[in-house]
């Protein structure tokens, strides 16, 4: 299946701490993609499908749950985006969930099994699983940020008996929007509480069936009702609009979970990830550095300020 | 502070300009400096000393810029220009790599762009502007110790009346301990003859002043550039309120002034432009008409161009309010965050270039007015 590359490409650093600069010049190094090719394209929902992504070149540095890569279709553009895979894994592929909302991320779930895209990265700070240890830990999505998430659900249910209870709490707009309802099964069999629900239920337009739906209706903070775990036992990770963020932030700070115990996954326009293009600027962060993962005692000043 | 005794120091004639440009073209350096264009001065090649802007000052204020001439023939009577040395360090526009895409495979191998450094002796930089490229080559978390391009600086006799360095701590003197450059001059224009004290800052520094015809600087001559310094930060034009800038942004970001600063800026980015430290940038990719031709390119930005923050759905900063903040916020407040400095260096570039003549100075001594130091925490 491979194709010899026309020009070997040589290892390049990606890491922002081996950009080689020189008091004269930035380094392009870092802005030069490694080549990945898609292995498997799987539609998740009507716009979302998940790339497992198998490196050509020498493959970037490990990630840490949380970060992010910065993803590029040949000509159309390059995007943030999460890495939505486990980092267990043995091998050096990359899984990315994308929800095509624009021209790069709607290319990407386009992109069949042989497409070559590039990567560059990991950037960022990652979701605190190992300092968790023994405590509870809540994950709490809203739409496509169950895909952040995941990655992080799925290191710890990879080494379950290193926490407490693991509960997701899953929000979307719709039943048909819900993601990875097919791997379910295996985060209950490995000791995970999952609840869901959707923003509303409602007959589909054409066939004017109500869908099937065994989870609730309402907002995700809801679901926060029925927690049973002990809050300044948990760590709880949230991630999804910015708007559903600050209220479940709060939210979870009113049951009693510590501020820092609270971490938030933000979203800023980024063109680098190195910390020098400026775009990601939050108030004194550079998203692609200080975040994108971040405590809620942290971002929630910063989340106040309208249009900081 | 008192002029060190260790500092080494030469006076040059002013015709010995030349023999500095040739003995830096020698080394192996391209001299650059200023020139007159455009009605303007500009920062372009230096063939030889006369292309040097002899005679010529600069009439500033908000939103208005004049060259005028100068009976005392000075070669540096100006203040700082529409462009700074950022457009060598940080090109406006580059090409990072291209690619050529198998149309049978769809495999591509992206090329970076080699880079042939130049090696720029930069010819009158102003201390404000050493600041400057001190404080963008750390925003753009550059290798401090790498080697970067010869600097002849020159101290400022007559700032103009947008500077105000003497606030920032920047300026208008260049410090004896030889920090960011390798000559500095001083320009003498007295009685005595057109002449140049020299300080030597580093070992290439004193090699180029070498190979120049050059005297030992007298005390007088010492003492004089001394004079020239302090009555330039006594004529400053401007002066930044005597506050935490840090503190007072932090606290500012509901306050009214900004409605009212927005009523008059364009959001025209002309300020972040001609900053010598405002270093953001845009990422494009690009493909040419058969599909199979890519290429990636930088170029300047601006926090005031509304697709700066975009994100899916909309920009995050759509009022021209949020995003003045985002600039005078940026500069004097959360870059000591960053980068354990202030953004600015006091050259007052922006002021004079801003269309409509908004001056950052006024603007932090209005919420320095208004905000009340306990209150609006
Ligand atoms: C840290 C981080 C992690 C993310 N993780 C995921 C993820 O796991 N899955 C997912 O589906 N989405 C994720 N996103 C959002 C995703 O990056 C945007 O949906 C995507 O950039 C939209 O680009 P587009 O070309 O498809 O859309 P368009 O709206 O056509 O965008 C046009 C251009 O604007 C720029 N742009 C638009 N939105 C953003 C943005 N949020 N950040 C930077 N540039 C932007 C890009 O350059 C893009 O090419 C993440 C964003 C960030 C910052
Ligand atoms: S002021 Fe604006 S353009 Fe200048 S460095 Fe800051 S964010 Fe970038
Ligand atoms: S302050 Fe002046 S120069 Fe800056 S964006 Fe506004 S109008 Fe343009």
């Amino acid at each position: 299946m491979t194709t010899t590359p026309t020009t070997p490409t040589t290892p390049i650093a990606q890491n922002s701490q081996n950009a080689q600069n020189t008091r004269t010049a930035t380094s392009s190094a870092p802005m030069v993609p490694a080549r990945y090719r898609v292995v498997a394209n799987h539609r998740d929902t009507a716009d979302t499908h998940t790339l497992r992504l198998a490196p050509l070149d020498q493959p970037i540095p490990r990630f840490r749950a949380g970060q992010f890569t910065m993803v590029y279709v040949f000509g159309v553009g390059e995007i943030p985006l999460s890495v939505s895979g486990s980092p267990l894994v043995g091998d050096d592929t990359l899984v990315h969930t994308v929800r095509a909302v624009g021209a790069v991320s709607a290319a990407l779930c386009q992109a069949g099994p042989g497409s070559i895209v590039g990567v560059r990265g990991p950037f960022g700070t990652g979701w605190d699983v190992e300092d968790s240890l023994g405590r509870n830990l809540l994950f709490v999505a809203g739409g496509i940020g169950l895909a952040p998430l995941r990655s992080a659900l799925l290191e710890a249910l990879g080494t379950r008996d290193r926490f407490g209870f693991i509960t997701v709490l899953a929000g979307a707009k719709v039943p048909a929007e819900h993601l990875y309802r097919d791997e379910e099964e295996s985060w209950l069999a490995h000791g995970a509480v999952v609840l869901r629900t959707v923003d509303r239920l409602e007959p589909d337009p054409c066939t004017l069936q109500v869908p099937a739906w065994d989870g609730s209706v309402g907002l995700v903070t809801d679901l926060l009702a029925g927690l049973r775990a002990r809050p300044e036992h948990t760590t709880a990770f949230v991630c999804g609009p910015e708007v559903t963020m600050t209220h479940t932030g709060s939210a979870l700070l009113e049951l009693g979970i510590p501020a820092h115990r609270i971490e938030v996954c933000l979203e800023r326009n980024m063109r680098c990830g190195l910390g020098i293009c400026g775009h990601c600027q939050l108030g004194p962060d550079f998203v692609c550095l200080d975040g994108p993962v971040t405590t809620f005692d942290h971002a929630e000043p910063l989340l106040a300020i309208c249009e900081l | 502070m008192e002029p060190s005794t260790t500092a080494r120091r030469a006076v040059i004639t002013a015709e010995a300009l030349d023999d500095v440009l040739i003995a830096l073209t020698a080394a192996g350096y391209q001299p650059v400096g200023p020139v007159v264009r455009d009605s303007a001065i500009v920062l372009d090649a230096l063939g030889s000393a006369a292309d040097l802007p002899h005679g010529r000052g600069t009439e500033t204020s908000p939103g208005h810029y004049r060259l005028r001439d100068r009976s005392d023939g000075a070669v540096f009577g100006h203040s700082t220009g529409p462009q700074s040395w950022k457009q060598y360090l940080h090109p406006a526009r580059r090409k990072l790599w291209s690619a050529d895409r198998d149309p049978a495979s769809g495999d591509f191998a992206p090329e970076p762009v080699a880079e042939v450094p130049v090696r720029y002796a930069f010819v009158g930089v102003r201390p404000c502007d050493l600041a400057a490229i001190r404080i963008l080559n750390r925003a753009l978390r550059r290798d401090e110790n790498a080697e970067g391009p010869f600097i002849v600086a020159v101290e400022c006799g007559d700032p103009g009346a947008t500077c105000f360095c003497a606030s920032t701590g920047s300026g208008p003197g260049c410090t004896d301990s030889g920090e960011g450059y390798d000559l500095a001059l001083t320009e003498l224009t007295g009685s005595a003859g057109h002449r140049f004290l020299v300080t030597v800052g580093t070992a290439r520094g004193a090699s180029i002043l070498d190979a120049v015809p050059h005297a030992a600087a007298p005390q007088s001559a010492v003492m004089t550039a001394r004079r020239i310094v302090a009555e330039a930060r006594g004529r400053m034009g401007r002066t930044l309120p005597d506050t935490d800038l840090r503190v007072l942004l932090a606290r500012s970001a509901e306050a009214e002034r900004w409605d009212d600063v927005a009523s008059r800026c364009l959001a025209c980015g002309n300020c972040t432009m001609v900053c010598p430290t405002c270093f953001c940038t845009s990422v494009e990719d690009t493909t040419d008409l058969t599909g199979d031709h890519a290429e990636r390119w930088e170029s300047w930005d601006s926090c005031f161009d509304i697709d700066y923050s975009y994100i899916h759905g909309g920009a995050v900063r759509t009022s021209a309010k949020s995003r003045y903040r985002q600039w005078l916020t940026h500069k004097f407040g959360t870059w000591h965050d960053q980068f354990g400095s202030s953004g600015c260096v006091g050259c007052g570039r922006c002021i004079a270039w801003c269309p409509v003549g908004i001056d950052v100075t006024e603007e932090l001594a209005a919420l320095d007015e208004t905000i009340e130091p306990e209150t609006a925490r």
